[in-house]
């Protein structure tokens, strides 16, 4: 399953200083509810869903989102950061395992 | 005119569920809007929000309910002094009633956000901010679902 996810980050290739920005991100994943049930052996399918996205600046943590099973399949998302310098913006997500998926992007302010 | 509607909905919800094989739990209970005012009193601690500042943009009415886009946008300076520090979405009408919540800060320039939820049913969305001086702001819309998004 870790593996088929990937988690896709987009940001415009240049800003200016200050300029405010959109972040997209789409992670493929399940996002299993926990209200299904397996119609085989009837059991109810465990809850597995991913439940937090944090988003870190250069350094800083700059957005925190706390995710409930009312979350689409596929959850994508989309938020808006200043520019401030050039560096890395990394984006983390967690599951109800306890794994956790990143994706690194460069900013290029300018 | 409302019951007759609701009435059709059941129905296409029970035969979308025979037709994909898969069954809704039995304690698929729904999250009345009591519930979600009783969240939002427990996320504010009391406080009650006033209306206004918060823009929801939904779909009028979504075909289908497992991905419904919804974009919630604050007004906000976002300066030190002023800013959105929290933003909580909730479904009155899914059978858990959170949906997300957003931490933000005056580095995010402007308080506003994107995603895709799944609506069980025809049913309010409510989002409920939390700004840097305490104070809290409501807003909420209706949207119609055709075919609810929750048990598969």
């Amino acid at each position: 399953m870790a593996k088929d996810i990937q988690p896709r980050v987009r940001i415009p290739s240049k800003l200016k200083p200050g300029e405010i920005f959109e972040v997209k991100t789409l992670v493929t994943h399940m996002m299993e509810s926990g209200r299904r049930v397996d119609q085989a052996s009837g059991k109810p399918i465990p809850r597995d869903i991913l439940n937090k996205l944090t988003a870190v600046y250069n350094g800083k943590e700059v957005l925190v989102a706390d995710w409930h099973p009312a979350l689409s399949a596929n959850p994508f998302t989309s938020f808006y950061l200043k520019a401030d310098k050039s560096g890395e913006l990394k984006l983390t997500w967690s599951d109800d395992k306890g794994e956790t998926y990143t994706k690194t992007v460069k900013v290029n302010v300018g | 005119m409302t019951e007759n509607s609701l009435r059709r909905r059941d129905f296409l919800a029970l035969a979308g569920a025979g037709a994909l094989s898969v069954t809704l739990l039995p304690l698929s209970a729904q999250a009345t809007p009591t519930d979600v005012m009783t969240a939002i009193g427990k996320t504010l601690g009391g406080k009650s929000p006033k209306e206004g500042r918060i823009d929801i943009t939904l779909p009028e009415i979504a075909e289908n309910g497992g991905v419904v886009p919804l974009k919630v946008a604050v007004e906000s300076p976002m300066s030190d002094a002023d800013h959105v520090k929290r933003v909580h979405v909730y479904a009155d009408g899914n059978p858990l009633p959170d949906v997300a919540t957003y931490h933000f800060g005056p580095h995010n320039g402007k308080a506003e956000f994107s995603l895709r939820v799944r609506l069980a049913k025809s049913q309010k969305i409510v989002c409920v901010a939390e700004m840097s001086d305490g104070t809290a702001f409501m807003a909420a819309r209706e949207i119609k679902v055709t075919l609810g998004g929750c048990g598969g």
